[in-house]
């Protein structure tokens, strides 16, 4: 977010918009074709903003009966070559969990927008949390990995949607966007037209002239297969049933492994390209925040307070957090005696750094799920940066 | 369609269809492959859709295009690959299982009208987890779960997905010898088209209630239900509406979007606002304004807001943050300023007011009852003047009247968003009223 210099002339567009709209902004301009969500606050004016937005670009945006139906629609389209978002909140992503199995299953490139508000079940309605961390990982049957980006303002979130669905097409995935009601129904002076943006990309397709369409071909068990959509050139099959890579079914053991070693290593062998991190490093720094999501501008703000009261403070803000960017967080632990987790839930992501900490290091949570954003001051406070 | 003759849609390459000996299943599969030659349709633009049951085990023994989804959701799947490619030809073959667990799919997709062929291979129980009963098992029927004789009435799917407005139902048994016609005349339905198909099971209904072929039509009477064609009231496809729909609309008026900082402003640090009012005071939307106002003069802006769900009643408050730089974190402990101009407002922000510090201007209509605050207190008649003005302009007055005495930045940047944002009525109506809030305040300076 950059602020116009008045004195240099500069002139700088600002919109004033909420983040779910810049999801929805950020979705179209990766060329989002098809969105079927049902309503659920904080998530709802997703939907309305596509409803607004998507025919007018030629795609379609439907209300589906209920959460299932949103992503048994989503997955249909995405595999006739649509590019899908779905969007929800806690209650409904318990709804999503057996279509996400699914979609990794049948390497299916969507994005899945969860926007956080307090739970477990109905919670507040509505207020905000970051409670579904561990469960976007973990949440469908299997274990498999899966792609997670977390933003904290509204232009990352228009940013993030964006690369999700880079990520998305890429990986042929499920990939989540764990936003949360702070951000998705705060408005920000923002400036999409400033944020830089990487090259769209698109899902490899099957060249045209093939014998036949093998739906999960890989030569190697992180290579990415290409994809022919339904109704394209190729008879296509795919299945929520343990498949070969025709898309067959299968019960030979040797076969069932591979399939799941090759879900596993095309998300997991491109951790690099999937990391993104924003850091900013002190030289001989006792401590270090990471920190995610909204939280992570209260961490900003505690962590100017504590450097100018002249502690050593080192601040790793994660975008990616599923996969673990693990190699970002031990290069940034480095040498620290200290590292603060700040979340709005009970100690979630905690888990993920206290396994990556050096022994010597002591690793401290600084936690809370009341509704209300941690604050700078409870975050110096518990975290023992005063 | 290419000049190819197909003489089957049923694959060699894989081994035969695996049902038990006499299983409907084999006769359904059967038919439907005798409506594609029929029909004729290109393999690779026919997906068949299943889910679960052993009726879900059908799509890879055909050589069109295969979906295979989890229990209950085939519907789900065939609408969307129907929505996004209007010319496939979605079949989706469920069982009545599937009926059940996916009832909610099957309305929906009758009552949208969504073009794809649902066809229910009906044998009144799940054969694949081990004969249980489903939502058609007839009354008094045993199954594994009801060992005494089934307490529960079986739904006639047929009247169902008719009660839903489904475009056209027939119900059939796999003993028909028309059936592949059948299903090739479901299949090029424009709508939505869903055949009931009654078969036997023969691992597990079948024997353990004596029902055999002529017991199969013995218990349609029993049940009242008829065979053949339900329901024919073709009417437009979801889709087909949808792109009518969409060419059709009117353009949305877009209004203005960016704005340009052209206001110089008199803030150095972040700065905190709190505007508490009621319902229908228009508090969300001015607060809006300001904060573009705001950003016309250069400022970064962040706004909150708290309504109840019942939005046309109770309290309605934004927080709206100010600065010159970026803005972090985005709660205040302390507001800067505090706008109070209803009771709803007073009523939810009571405690918060009581805990105000010094620091802290309260601008708060005439008419309330304070508690007690350490904020310094300005009384304005906000209400007196709305009733002039309009219940819709409240709140612009109290921030016409905030920007006057606080000075932040130039009302000219707050009119500049108003008029940029606002249809030109309502605009002059709101900057008028932002002037009028500026005049109460000159008017109580010495």
């Amino acid at each position: 977010m950059s602020f116009p210099d008045q004195r240099s002339g500069t002139r700088v567009a600002f919109e004033f918009i909420e983040g779910n709209e810049a999801i929805a902004r950020g979705a179209l301009r990766a060329k989002c074709d098809f969105v079927a969500s049902y309503p659920l606050t904080p998530a709802s004016s997703i939907l309305t903003y596509m409803l607004q937005l998507l025919p007018e670009a030629g795609g379609i945006a439907i209300q589906a009966e209920d959460e299932i139906a949103s992503m048994g629609f989503c997955i249909g389209a995405a595999m006739a070559g649509r590019k899908v978002l779905t969007s929800t909140s806690g209650p409904g992503m318990s709804l999503y969990s057996e279509n996400i199995g699914l979609a990794i299953m049948g390497e299916t490139p969507m994005v899945i927008v969860d926007v956080q508000r307090q739970g477990p079940a109905t919670g507040s309605a509505t207020q905000g949390a970051e409670g579904d961390i561990q469960f976007t990982r973990w949440g469908t049957s299997g274990g498999l990995p899966i792609i997670a980006l977390s933003p904290a303002t509204v232009g990352e979130a228009y940013e993030l949607t964006y690369r999700a669905f880079n990520f998305a097409e890429r990986y042929r995935t499920p990939v989540f966007l764990l936003t949360n009601k702070e951000i998705g129904m705060t408005k920000e002076s923002v400036s999409l037209d400033a944020i830089e943006l990487p090259p769209l990309v698109e899902r490899k397709r099957v060249p045209p002239g093939q014998s036949e369409y093998v739906p999960h071909f890989f030569r190697t068990a992180e290579e990415v297969p290409a994809i022919s959509d339904f109704g394209g050139e190729y008879v296509v099959r795919y299945t929520t049933s343990t498949h070969d890579q025709a898309g067959y079914l299968t019960t030979r053991p040797e076969i069932i492994q591979e399939m799941l070693a090759h879900y596993r290593a095309k998300i997991e062998m491109a951790i690099d390209e999937i990391t993104l991190v924003k850091q900013d490093l002190q030289e001989n720094a006792d401590t270090l925040v990471i920190s995610y999501g909204v939280t992570s501008r209260s961490a900003a703000v505690a962590i100017r307070e504590a450097r100018s009261r002249g502690r050593k403070v080192s601040s790793l803000v994660l975008q990616t957090l599923w996969p673990v960017p693990e190699r970002a967080i031990q290069s940034a632990m480095a040498g620290v005696k200290r590292i603060i987790v700040p979340e709005m839930n009970m100690g979630q992501y905690l888990i993920e750094v206290e396994r990556l900490a050096p022994r010597d290091a002591e690793v401290v949570g600084v936690n809370k799920m009341d509704t209300t954003l941690l604050s700078p001051a409870e975050i110096l406070e518990q975290g023992g940066l005063q | 369609m290419s000049d190819v003759r197909y003489e089957t849609y049923m694959t060699g390459s894989i081994k035969p269809l695996p049902f038990c000996p006499g299983c409907g299943h084999r006769t359904l599969n059967e038919a439907l492959d005798g409506a594609l030659v029929k029909l004729q349709l290109d393999p690779e633009k026919v997906v068949i859709v299943t889910d679960i049951g052993c009726i879900g085990v059908s799509d890879q023994y055909f050589t069109t295009s295969a979906f295979h989804g989890l229990h209950g959701r085939s519907i789900t799947y065939a609408c969307g690959l129907k929505l996004a490619r209007p010319e496939l030809t979605v079949i989706a073959l469920k069982g009545d299982g599937g009926c059940g667990i996916g009832g909610t799919h099957l309305l929906n997709v009758a009552r949208r009208n969504i073009g794809i062929t649902l066809i229910v291979a009906n044998n009144f129980n799940y054969g694949m987890t081990g004969g249980q009963h489903s939502v058609t098992t007839p009354s008094e029927g045993i199954t594994s779960s009801t060992p005494w004789g089934n307490i529960e009435e079986p739904i006639d799917l047929c009247s169902t997905a008719a009660a839903a407005g489904a475009a056209w139902v027939y119900r059939a048994t796999t003993f028909d010898k028309d059936l592949a016609d059948v299903f090739a005349t479901a299949i090029e339905q424009p709508g939505f088209a869903m055949i009931d198909v009654w078969e036997l099971c023969t691992a597990y209904y079948g024997p353990r209630n004596q029902l055999k072929k002529k017991d199969l039509f013995a218990l349609l009477d029993r049940q009242e239900f008829k065979l053949g064609l339900q329901v024919d009231q073709p009417r437009p496809e979801y889709g087909a509406r949808y792109r009518q729909a969409c060419e059709q609309r009117n353009q949305v008026a877009t209004t203005k979007g960016a704005i340009e900082p052209s206001y110089p402003n008199f803030i150095d640090k972040q700065t905190g606002i709190v505007i508490a009012g009621g319902a229908g005071q228009k508090i969300r939307s001015s607060a809006t304004l300001f904060a573009k106002g705001a950003i016309y003069a250069g400022l970064q802006a962040t706004q909150k807001d708290d309504y109840p769900i019942t939005v046309q009643a109770g309290h309605s408050i934004s927080v709206i943050i100010l600065s010159p730089e970026r803005i972090d974190y985005t709660g205040i402990e302390s507001p800067d300023f505090f706008l109070l101009l209803s009771p709803e407002g007073l009523a939810r922000a009571r405690e918060r007011i009581e805990r105000l510090p010094a620091t802290c201007t309260l601008y708060a209509d005439e008419a309330l009852e304070l508690p007690a605050t350490n904020a310094q207190v300005h009384r304005l008649p906000f209400a007196d003047l709305g009733v002039r003005v309009g219940k819709l302009h409240v709140a612009t007055t109290a921030l016409g009247a905030l920007l006057e005495d606080s000075g932040l930045f130039p009302a000219e940047a707050f009119a500049a968003a108003i008029e940029s944002f606002q249809r030109p009525e309502i605009a002059e109506a709101n900057v008028k009223a932002m002037k009028a809030g500026a005049g109460l305040v000159r008017k109580t300076r010495p």
